[in-house]
């Protein structure tokens, strides 16, 4: 199990350093500094040195770092590291050194709380944050009968919820995040699409609510009605500990008492029938060896009143790069040196229009006949209400004791961020 | 919602005399007691940047008076730093402990236990033996399943006393308990006293395991005949993590009991949590050694490849964990994920070790239906920037060729087009592979020899120009300038690796056998010769070139029978990782030891190693594999164990080739991979099809589905643990132990 975890900053100060077993010494965190900050080309994300091993996961400008001196569990300690810090986040609005910093002993409170002795334990945040507050508590001040119902939630059957939830107005928003990965290849076939989609929801909803939630899934819609036409397949899903997996396992129903507030319902995959919502047709001809000349055409193949927003493409040059010449009809194009991309960045695409860029990039001539690499074109964009799988939830039914009406909003948004990439 | 802090301004160091006057002055007129809070945290912070507070110990304990549970906590995070190096002062303590394991609050209790627990002196173990007794048996939860932990605590500070004071049977009764989070705590702390040498040992029975399934709280019948909130309690995600591992503890006496199990947990595989997955996957590979219902077992492994794919999207350092456990688990079982080669292609922007985990599973997913789309992955690859990730695409690509003979024309077009970017270690890279495919296909591709010869020059390594020369002895009957091409790379023989230089030796005699009637090469082979006899240390090298020496002395004509003999020509015989081996390293799924693809025992001391257990309702194929526990201790420094080793890359290497050079074609009809034929044959014959759950083509098809097949000897990047005494560790010392 875990016998240390460090926080270390980007020139390897020890942030935070909790050691949970008498094995090492706070010496080992020189180790890690020696072995993985102050080395330029980290391989792998855990070092294994005689019997030690350091796991570590950067965020921001700090290394995450746990310590283990057996065989441990390798996804155990990397997920207790994530949680961690969607914990952080959660608490500090951010992570990073700075925030860190400003609340290192509430962090000690924190990480004493969600490990003992190396071994994860509850780390619920909203079952925390009902104990582990940044105010000052008198520690007889929480009379003995709240803390039962704390303790009750920390090690109980719904850990996630606290039992006395109460809103005037009853609200549930449930949020479909598609992020879509392509990657196409120079003759413009498709190498490889597919989407991770997950269900995020803000559930604000009085007592313990039963909420069961259908979506077009193609193996309920099989197995239930006549053909409504657009069944979505799904590769896999993973579901938020408070569904009852049995329940989906045999019939397929999503049901479930959800966390008060935010919390991730339900991650699927789709491989099936993905809809590309930007289609990016390069052509790039290098000109003998000191020009580069590119034509880029996007087009938004969606409906037309829907539309793309933030679409940034980035589109590389050759290392000997000087000056890009760029033309673009809609947005800014523009040569960034630094990183050896034009950067095109265009604002709204509507839905079955496209644009295009023109541009020649010169080079200076260089001694090495080194070959350009050439890699992908990479595309960033979101499209609101729509599906790249093609999912849609049919229905969210909420049913709790006193019978309450509730209101169910429900968004779509499609995404790609450093995954959508086209060779050329 | 961010509450956010402002502690960063204590974040500096201070000195010892400056803090206690702080401290001191605290005690009178501190209204709500924030001078106590600020200086205790300006303590923390220095604990945490590493300065030496123990002198501090008694104006620390001091604060413990104050009601504030802020800085109970503080305090208590003090002690736990110095407490046990204070052994004189820790007695001061106590009182305030045991009051507040008797506290009302739970909360508190469960805290007073979890911090002695952390201070493994034996006062403070006296003073806990009592108070850990009564929370065991708490009737909060918390605080048993905190004490469940420090019972663990204890054993590894004291295990005798831990024994005498029964504490390891209440943890027993504890696996009974009606709290889940209780049971889960209660199973992780036995298994990790079951792990130690001098600990007790942890079994479990079908009726223990099955009541450690109900607490994973997904079993079926509980579901559908009780409504939500009579649902018995279902454990938090990292319980069921401690609740499956501890299912390996079990071993099934019939098939149904297997199977049975492995319906309940399969469910387990829709977590989000990694860890879930990938501890489920272990426990029904465990499992399905025990099993007979083939559609059960087809069945789990259909469930068992969506999950895995999916890890694909998370973090990197979980998909690096997830890869290197799909490598092992497709081996043993190809069903999981056959079609799916394409999820495994790799993204430009992935992490490395991202990108080098997935190359080697294309090459293992790759077979004459995808081999094409494959092919064009591993050509972009090779354009990429990162070398050793270039290196091993064009590895890949000369592999796929020998693995799928349909492939192998387009294989040997992309490489030619390689050899064409004159990029040193491209260049190098296809030379090494295209020597393999000339012996796993005689007499179709030798056409290609005048391009190899063309970039002599770009060859600087000892394995590529080996592999070239090679080449050069073995047809040197075909290529004219033969006599020449050796003659130019004699020059530099003396300064030369022993692996080239053993090439060399050989290519000469070839040479001179080929074209005995030439004056050059009679002079040629006579220099050689000379110069590993007499001008050279090595002990192999010089006598090998006596053994050629004699050999053309003797019968020149026998000489060139037994030099050019046939060669076993690269085998379509499988010598795949063996089955038991595999078997034994799928039982750390998802640990260091699938990350590494060693056993734990290996290269962790004191770690404890695994075994299928015999049992009746193993199945026969299992069990002909089984291999037994190994001596649980750790061998020497120097260790040799096949498969990528964790000894440095260059000795193995060279040791490896060293076997696989030219000169030794008598040798046993090892393909170049060879570090797996130390497995047992007979294990492999017995093993194949047997249970026929290994829905694989058959393994002649590919010759290098050894475990350390996909970049032959090419170690750079392997992942591995460093060794204590190589060169990194040196640095500081003994870093087999850590104890600074």
């Amino acid at each position: 199990m875990i016998s240390a975890f460090f926080i270390f900053n980007q020139k390897g100060e020890v942030l935070i350093s909790r050691l949970y077993r008498t094995d090492f010494k706070r010496s080992i965190a020189d180790v890690f500094r020696i072995q993985v900050v102050s080395n330029s080309d980290v391989r792998s994300p855990i070092i294994t040195l005689g019997s030690t091993s350091f796991f570590h996961v950067r965020i921001n400008n700090l290394y995450v770092v746990a310590v283990t001196k057996n065989n441990a569990n390798a996804a155990l300690v990397f997920e207790f590291c994530y949680r961690f810090i969607n914990i952080a986040k959660s608490y500090f609005g951010k992570i990073d050194e700075e925030s860190v910093k400003n609340n290192f002993v509430l962090i000690y409170e924190l990480i004493d709380e969600i490990n003992d002795f190396g071994y994860p334990q509850n780390s619920e945040i909203d079952t925390l944050k009902s104990y582990i507050t940044t105010e000052s508590v008198v520690s007889s001040a929480i009379a003995a009968e709240e803390s039962s119902k704390i303790t009750t939630q920390a090690t109980g059957a719904t850990s996630w919820r606290r039992g006395d939830v109460k809103y005037k107005k009853n609200e549930a928003f449930v949020d479909v995040i598609e992020i879509v990965n392509l990657s196409m290849s120079a003759k413009g076939t498709v190498l490889r699409a597919d989407v991770d989609g997950h269900i995020q929801m803000r559930a604000y909803l009085s007592g313990t609510p039963e909420c069961k939630f259908g979506l077009n899934d193609k193996l309920v819609i099989d197995k239930s009605e006549r053909g409504i036409g657009d069944a979505v397949e799904l590769d896999d899903c993973r579901f938020h500990q408070c569904v009852r997996l049995n329940d989906f396992d045999a019939t397929r129903t999503i049901s479930f008492i959800p966390p008060d507030g935010e919390f991730e319902l339900m991650r699927y995959r789709s491989t099936s029938n993905v809809k590309l919502p930007l289609r990016v047709i390069p052509t790039v001809n290098e000109i003998g060896t000191t020009q580069v000349a590119y034509t880029v055409t996007v087009k938004a193949n969606f409906n037309n009143k829907l539309s793309a927003t933030n679409v940034v493409l980035r589109i590389p040059t050759p290392l000997n790069t000087t000056t890009v010449d760029c033309k673009v009809a809609t947005g800014k194009a523009k040569y960034v040196p630094a990183e050896n991309v034009v950067v095109w960045k265009i604002p709204r695409i509507q839905g079955g229009s496209e644009c295009t860029f023109t541009g020649t990039a010169s080079l200076t001539s260089t001694t090495t006949r080194q070959v350009w690499a050439r890699p992908p074109i990479d595309v960033d964009f979101q499209v609101l209400m729509f599906t790249a799988s093609g999912l849609i939830v049919r229905f969210l039914k909420v049913f709790e004791k006193s019978n309450y009406q509730s209101v169910k909003w429900v968004r779509y948004l499609t995404k790609a961020s450093g995954s959508y990439q086209i060779r050329f | 919602m961010a509450n956010a802090g402002q502690d960063a301004k204590f974040f500096q160091r201070g000195k010892i005399e400056e803090l206690r006057a702080e401290l001191q002055a605290a005690e009178t007129k501190d209204k709500k007691y924030l001078k106590r809070k600020t200086a205790l945290k300006k303590v923390v912070a220095n604990i945490t940047m590493g300065n030496d507070m123990s002198p501090l110990f008694t104006d620390v304990v001091q604060c413990l008076g104050t009601p504030l549970l802020e800085i109970k906590k503080m305090v208590y995070l003090f002690l736990v730093s110095y407490g046990r190096s204070k052994p004189d002062q820790i007695h001061l303590v106590i009182p305030n402990f045991l009051q507040d394991c008797n506290d009302r609050n739970p909360l508190i209790r469960a805290l007073a236990i979890r911090t002695m627990s952390y201070i493994p002196i034996p006062v403070v173990t006296d003073a806990l033996t009592e108070p850990l007794r009564h929370c065991l048996k708490d009737r909060d939860p918390y605080v048993r399943k905190t004490a469940a932990i420090c019972v663990v605590k204890l054993y590894t500070a004291d295990p005798r006393r831990a024994e005498r004071g029964g504490f390891v049977e209440m943890l027993r009764d504890l696996m009974l308990d009606s709290n889940a989070t209780v049971v889960a705590n209660a199973v992780a702390a036995l298994s990790e006293i079951g792990d130690r040498h001098d600990g007790v040992i942890f079994k479990l029975n079908l009726a223990t395991a099955n009541k450690l399934l109900t607490a994973l709280g997904e079993s079926s019948e509980l579901v559908t005949l009780l409504t939500f909130d009579l649902l018995a309690d279902s454990v938090h995600r990292w319980g069921q993590i401690y609740i499956l591992d501890s299912l390996l503890r079990y071993v099934p006496e019939r098939h149904a009991d297997a199977e049975l199990m492995a319906e309940r947990i399969v469910v387990q595989l829709q977590h989000a949590n990694s860890a879930v997955v990938l501890t489920t996957i272990k426990a029904l590979l465990y499992l399905m050694n025990y099993m007979e219902n083939r559609r059960l077992i087809d069945y789990c492994c259909k469930k068992m490849g969506p999950p895995l794919v999916t890890l694909l999207s998370s973090g990197p350092e979980v998909q690096y964990v997830a890869l290197r456990n799909i490598l092992l688990i497709i081996q043993r079982r190809p069903a999981v994920l056959k079609n799916d080669v394409k999820v495994f292609f790799c993204k430009y922007n992935d992490p490395i070790y991202v990108k080098l985990a997935k190359l080697e599973i294309m090459y293992r997913l790759a077979r004459a239906e995808n081999a094409s789309e494959v092919l064009a992955e591993l050509q972009e690859y090779a354009s990429e920037v990162d070398v050793d990730f270039v290196r091993k695409a064009v590895r890949s690509i000369g592999r796929l060729a020998i693995k799928v003979e349909e492939s192998a024309d387009n294989c040997i077009q992309a490489l030619l087009g390689l050899i064409e970017t004159k990029v040193s270690y491209v260049v190098q890279e296809t030379v090494i592979v295209t020597k393999d495919i000339f012996r796993r296909y005689p007499g179709k591709y030798e056409g290609i020899i005048p391009k190899l010869c063309e970039n002599l020059d770009l060859l600087d390594e000892p394995e590529s120009k080996a592999a070239m020369i090679w080449v050069l002895g073995q047809f040197s009957d075909r290529i004219d300038n033969s006599d020449e091409l050796l003659d130019d790379l004699l020059y530099t023989f003396l300064d030369e690796s022993v692996e080239v230089q053993l090439a060399l030796l050989t290519a000469a005699v070839k040479l001179f056998i080929y074209k005995s009637k030439s004056d050059t090469t009679k002079e040629l082979v006579h220099k050689v010769l000379k110069w590993a006899t007499e001008d050279v240390d090595n002990p192999d090298l010089r006598d090998r070139g006596f053994m050629y020496w004699r050999m053309l002395a003797v019968n020149p004509a026998v000489a060139g029978e037994i030099v050019l003999a046939e060669k076993p020509a690269i085998t379509t015989d499988s010598d795949r990782m063996d089955r038991g081996a595999l078997d034994q390293l799928l039982l750390h799924t998802g640990t260091l030891g699938s990350i590494y693809h060693k056993n734990p025992e290996t290269f962790i001391r004191n770690a404890a190693g695994k075994a299928l257990i015999d049992s009746p309702a193993l199945n026969t194929h299992s069990r002909a594999a089984l291999v037994p526990l190994p001596r649980p201790q750790l061998p020497p420094a120097a260790i040799n164990i096949p498969g990528p080793g964790p000894s440095e890359p260059r000795i193995d290497e060279a040791h490896i080739s060293a076997d696989d050079t030219p000169a030794t074609e008598s040798a046993p009809p090892a393909p170049p991979a060879p570090s797996s034929s130390n497995f047992s044959k007979e294990a492999d014959i017995s093993s194949d099809h047997d249970d026929g759950d290994d829905d694989e083509p058959p393994r002649a098809a590919d010759p290098y589905s050894n475990l350390d097949g996909a970049f032959g000897n090419y170690l750079q990047d392997e992942p591995r643990p460093m060794a204590a005494g190589n060169q990194q560790a040196n640095r500081h010392g003994d870093l087999d132990d850590l104890l600074f």
